[in-house]
Formats: C-alpha cells, structure tokens, sequence
C-alpha cells in the first residue's frame, strides 16, 4: 500500500501497523514468534479493546504500539511516522510526548509522592515543572486525589495508585493512552471507578487502547480486537463510531 | 532551564540516597576516610617540613657555615700526642683569610670565637656566650640594632674593651640601669656596652650546641676579634665531666656569606677541598643550608609521593565500595528504570540519574572528610608537639579527586543501567 493511499483513507488515523511481526530469540537457534503479521489502523478518538488467551501476544502488541519496542518485520505508523526507523533516543521522546502508559501494577516510582510522580514524564521533555503545577492540581483533581498530593505510593490503596498512574499518563497530553490490564490487580468496584474513569477520558477525546481478558471491561469498548497466536483472530465493532472488519 | 533539570536531578539523587540512610552512610566512609587521611596526611608532613625549612632559612640561604669540631678521640690523642698538652683543633685565622682571597664569589667572611663565660654586673651574673667577631656580622647574620652601635672597624683595630648585648642579657644584667651608660665585666675585664642588637634569626643549632639546663637562649655579648684574641688568648680551658681540659682553638665559627645562590652550589666542595688541604684531621664541619633546604625538599617531594600514594589506595578502595553499592542499587531500582524509560527518559537521562548519585556519594564524602581533613590536623597538634599545616592546594587535591573518583567509579554502573531493556526493565520483580 502506498503513502497515497494510506494518507487518502482517513484524515483521522493515528496508528497503521501494516503486518507487523515480532520475534523474541531465547538463546541459540529457539525464535518466539509473538507476533506473526498484524494489521491494523486505530483512528483518534477509538477506545479499542485487546482480547485473547494467555501468551497470544496482547502485550507484546501494546508494548509496540506503545514505541517501548521496535517491529522485528513490517511497518508501524504513528502520527504518519515510521516507528521502524526511529532511534532508540527518538523512541523515547515519543513516548514521553505522545503516549500515556496505564500498566496492570501501577508502576509508580517508590521514592517520589504523588504529585511528584505525576510530573516525572515532565522532567524528560525538559519542561519546568514550577510553570505545571497548576495542570498537575487539574489532573490529581481529575482523578479524585487532590488532597492526596504529598502521600507515597505505599500509603495509597491500589486504586487509588492506578489513579495517580492514570493522571500522569495525562500530564503530556499524549496522543493515545495504552492501558495494559489497569484492572487487573484491583477488586471489582475499584476497578470500575478505574474504568469509569478510563471512559471519562474516551468521551473527552482521548484515544484509548485496552487489553483485558475481561468480557465486561471490553464492552466499554467500541472496538474489540481479539487476538489468537500471534495475529488478530477478529475485530468486533460494537458501536458504530468506526468502520469494523473481520479478518 | 538546563539548571533547574539538574538541580532536580540532584534533588532526587539525594532521594533516593536518603531512602538508604545507612547503607549511603557506609558507602561515603570510605571516601570519607580516604580524604581526610589525605589532608590531615599532608599537613602534618607540611608541617614538619616547613618547621625544618625555616630552620634552614634561619642560616641563610646565602650563607655557608664551618664550624670548629673537637675530633674523634683516637686521632685526637695521636695529634695531642700526650694527655697535659692542650687539645689543638678547628679553624684558624689563616683559614678564613685564605677562604676570603681564594673562594671565588665570596661576599663577606665572618669569623667567631665563641667562649662561655659568666658575664657580671654589679650583684648580677649572667652565663653567656662572649663571641669575638668582626663589625661584618650583623650583614651575614640578621640583626636588629635596638640601641646604639654594632663593632665598628675602630674597634678592631684598637682592640677596644666594647662591648655589644642582646635584648634578653641585657634585661636581666641591667634590670635597673641603662646598660650604655654602664660596663659589664667578663673575668678581670670591663668592657663598655655599646650597643644592644636583636638577633633576627637566631641559628638555634649553634646555642643548643653547648647549653646548659636552663640556660636562656639569647645571652650574647659580641666583643671584637682582636680584643677576644688578646684578652682571653687562644688556650681555654673548659670543665668537662669533672676534669679540666685545655683546648686550644683559634675560631669557632667562621660565617661565609656569598654573592648569590649560583655562588653557593659551587662554592661547596671548593671550601672542603681547601679545608682538607690545609687540616690534617677533620676538626670541622661545612654546612650548606641551601643544600640542608634542597634535601629537605627532596625528602618532602619523596614524602608527598608516598602519601599521594596511600591517599590513591585509600580513595580506590572508597570508590569500588561506591561502584559495589551502585551496581546493587542499579539490580534493585531495575523496575524504576523501565518506568522512567517507558515515561520519555533516554539512555543519558538514566545515566545521569545514576551518575549524580554516586557523584553525591563522593562528593558528599568528600565534604564530611574535607572537614575532618581540616579539623583532625589542628587536633593532633594540640595533643601532641607535632607543627600541622593545612595547605589549600591539598584540600583541593582531596576534594576534586573524590569528585573524580564518583565519576569514573558511577560510570559503570549508570551505564549498565541505561542499557536495560525498557520492557525487560518493566517485567523485574
Ligand atoms: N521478552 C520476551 N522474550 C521471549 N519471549 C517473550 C518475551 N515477551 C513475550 N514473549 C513471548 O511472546 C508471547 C506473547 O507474549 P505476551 O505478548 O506477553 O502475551 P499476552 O500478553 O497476550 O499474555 C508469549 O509466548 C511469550 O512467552
Ligand atoms: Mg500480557
């Protein structure tokens, strides 16, 4: 498919990975193939959700288009850039400017406090921190934890870390927030406030890719990917926002 | 913008240090020790080296000493030839006018008889030392002249029973009077005072040579050549151990000054090759101080070496203890470093992270043992005689290598941790 064609489909369209493959060598001669050749085009605004069994290759999908890996084959568009040529220094700009990371154990920073944490993606855009405060306020008010701002992590319930992990994935106004399990590790009513809010962020505009293995949570969705073996099984529309396909 | 990313980046090191307080404590003793043992190492040499130094320069740098030695007992006896005669030895008068004429460069020679004699006035007695010696004295020898007048050649030539005292005999011979209007006496002789000097740099060798217990050091009464020649005459007898001996010296002392420092390096084995010449035995002794000075700064230099070189073993042994601790601290911040580098940080941002922790480490350290390093010498010479000097350039030295040592000892260890995989780093346990 030529550039022409790709820029002629959708005005919209943030992420095109076009058969994309990974492989993870384990030693001497013993190749994983994780990923065997995906296809797929996320516009802004989807709130996409990846379905699949155990080791199908969910995470290693969300790792990539989140730019913390680069394709072993195939081509991956963010923005209109190539992924696949980036350096490893470019990665991380990308990153820190354009996607936002919900992980399933929170992953903050032990050491920092809660406005503290929400700042680090700041620090590696070379911004200074003391003209942010008052969007740091916004986003720890946001996610219901304004007057939490000088707690640590250990002193916050999970859910109420998956929040603060939730506002410092905002801090950039990234073009898509990846959420890779955010449920997973949280009781069912703290989750939904979790996912609540998730949805909150969908309807204000922001583009959201979900794994989960959780039925319930990918009916949020409006888009359901489900993956098998390394490949996407099927893509389930459930609201007609975006054109849906079957493979 | 830059400063305010590094000063947080310093904010945080410090974080992430203090989440550790003890184990950073261990970590910087090391430093600690290696460079307050450094500074605390060279003040104390720098202070016995200079207490060495100045002794030296008290001679004058310009100056060459000979000194009359009674010679070792064997020969002794073989020169005296029987036991009643008086003992002959030292310098003469021959051997400082042919010094004078015959060493080239030559600015001043200045020879002394020295005779220990009780030194009256009215009630008073004074031990002291009568040093019969040319109006050229106070040129080679620094002097201050309080009141009155040196020698003057006058003097010499008419042999005149004048006499010129130190502040401190003065003092205690005239407690009451002007001595310038008085004459002490020494044996039958009155001599009038002339003149009351202050020795500058009192060439403290030659007073302790023969003092007594309790003897102050500046009891000195300077009387011309000629005089001390005619009135004491050139036989002295001196109370040794119980028994009278009879010596028979000519000059004690004779002072060379020369023109420049050149002068003196060569002049040195001139004056041994003449005096050797001329002297059956060795009955005396040649002091360079410049050459006492050059070995002194020799020995210094060597000294410094080997304390430079404990110092280095020292803050080594800090430096892998640092690089150990942050090799551990890189296994178990793995996870924080996946965050970071998921969140936007770059290789260099997690290399710099690391490396500023070990460089405050250090640096701290080197602070807490730069004050140790100032307060401990200042310590030791209040407990003990030692002369300590704490010099800035050492406490530079010390501080800039622990920095260094941080630096090259975190290196490693940032490095490592920047090359973690982001996803392998967001999987550790
Ligand atoms: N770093 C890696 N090294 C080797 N194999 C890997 C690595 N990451 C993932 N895999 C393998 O790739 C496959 C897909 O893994 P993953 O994407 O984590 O699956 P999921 O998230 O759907 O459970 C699995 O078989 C897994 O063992
Ligand atoms: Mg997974």
């Amino acid at each position: 498919m030529s550039d022409r064609v790709r820029m002629t489909m959708h005005s919209d369209e943030i992420i095109r990975l076009e058969g994309v493959h990974k492989t993870y060598s384990l030693g001497d001669e013993v190749t994983v193939h994780a990923l065997r050749g995906v296809d797929l085009t996320i516009s802004a605004g989807d709130y996409v959700a990846i379905m699949g069994p155990s080791g199908s290759g969910k995470s290693t999908l969300l790792n990539l288009l989140g730019c913390l890996d680069r394709p072993s084959a195939g081509k991956y568009f963010l923005g209109g850039e190539d992924v696949s040529k980036m350096d490893d220094d470019t990665l991380s700009e990308v990153r820190g400017r354009r996607i936002g990371f919900i992980f399933q154990s929170y992953n903050l920073i032990a050491q920092l406090t809660v406005i503290e944490n929400i700042q680090v993606p700041l620090l590696y855009q070379g911004k200074d921190l003391r003209h942010y405060h008052d969007r740091c306020m916004q986003l720890a008010e946001l996610v219901g934890l304004g007057d939490r701002l000088h707690h640590r992590p250990n002193q916050l319930s999970g859910g109420q870390q998956q929040r603060v992990a939730i506002a410092r994935s905002l801090i950039n106004d990234p073009l898509m927030i990846l959420a890779d399990e955010p449920t997973g590790n949280l009781d069912s009513k703290t989750g939904q406030e979790v996912l609540e809010l998730i949805d909150r962020l969908n309807k204000d505009g922001k583009t959201i890719v979900l794994v989960t293995h959780d039925d319930r949570v990918a009916s949020r969705a409006d888009r359901v990917i489900h993956m098998k073996d390394g490949v996407i099984d099927r893509q389930v529309a459930l609201k007609d926002r975006t054109n849906s396909t079957t493979s | 913008m830059f400063t305010f990313q590094f000063v947080s980046t310093v904010r945080l090191g410090i974080k992430s240090l203090m989440l550790h307080k003890l184990r950073s404590f261990l970590t910087m003793l090391g430093i600690i020790f290696g460079v307050c043992s450094v500074i605390a190492m060279l003040a104390i040499g720098e202070g016995a080296s200079h207490a060495a130094q100045e002794e030296i320069k008290k001679l004058g740098s310009n100056n060459i000493l000979i000194r009359s030695l009674k010679p070792a007992e064997e020969s002794r006896e073989a020169a005296a030839g029987a036991r009643r005669m008086a003992i002959k030895y030292g310098l003469t008068y021959e051997d400082a006018a042919r010094l004078h004429s015959t060493i080239p460069g030559v600015r001043q020679v200045v020879p002394m008889r020295i005779i220990r004699e009780n030194v009256r006035f009215s009630r008073n007695e004074v031990p002291c030392q009568v040093i019969g010696t040319l109006p050229s004295y106070p040129e080679v020898v620094g002097v201050d002249i309080v009141r009155g007048r040196f020698l003057c050649q006058l003097d010499e030539l008419h042999q005149n029973n004048v006499c010129v005292i130190t502040v401190g005999l003065a003092r205690r011979l005239f407690p009451y009077q002007d001595p310038l209007e008085h004459a002490l006496r020494i044996d039958a002789f009155y001599y009038q005072v002339i003149g009351i000097i202050r020795e500058k740099n009192m060439p403290e060798q030659r007073t302790q040579a023969g003092r007594m217990e309790g003897e102050p050091l500046d009891n000195n009464v300077y009387i011309p050549l000629s005089t001390s020649r005619t009135r004491f005459g050139e036989v002295l007898i001196r109370q040794a151990a119980g028994s009278f001996q009879a010596e028979e010296v000519q000059l004690h002392q004779v002072t060379i000054q020369m023109k420049d420092l050149a002068a003196v390096e060569t002049a040195d084995s001139q004056i041994n090759t003449m005096l050797r010449r001329f002297h059956e035995q060795k009955d005396y002794e040649v002091i360079v101080p410049l050459a006492l000075l050059r070995a002194a700064e020799r020995t210094k230099r060597t000294f410094n070496i080997v304390l430079g070189s404990i110092a280095a073993i020292s803050l080594l042994v800090g430096g892998i203890g640092i690089m150990n601790i942050m090799l551990a601290t890189v296994t178990e911040r793995t996870r924080e470093i996946g965050i970071r580098r998921a969140l936007g940080a770059k290789r260099r941002d997690i290399t710099t992270q690391f490396l500023v922790e070990t460089v405050v480490l250090s640096v701290g350290g080197g602070l807490v043992g730069v004050l140790l390093g100032i307060v401990t010498p200042y310590i030791v010479s209040h407990f003990s005689e030692l002369k300590t000097i704490v010099t800035v350039w050492s406490v530079m030295i010390a501080f800039c290598i622990s920095g260094a040592v941080g630096i090259i000892f975190g290196l490693y260890p940032a490095t490592a941790a920047a090359k973690l995989d982001p996803i392998e780093a967001l999987r550790h346990e």
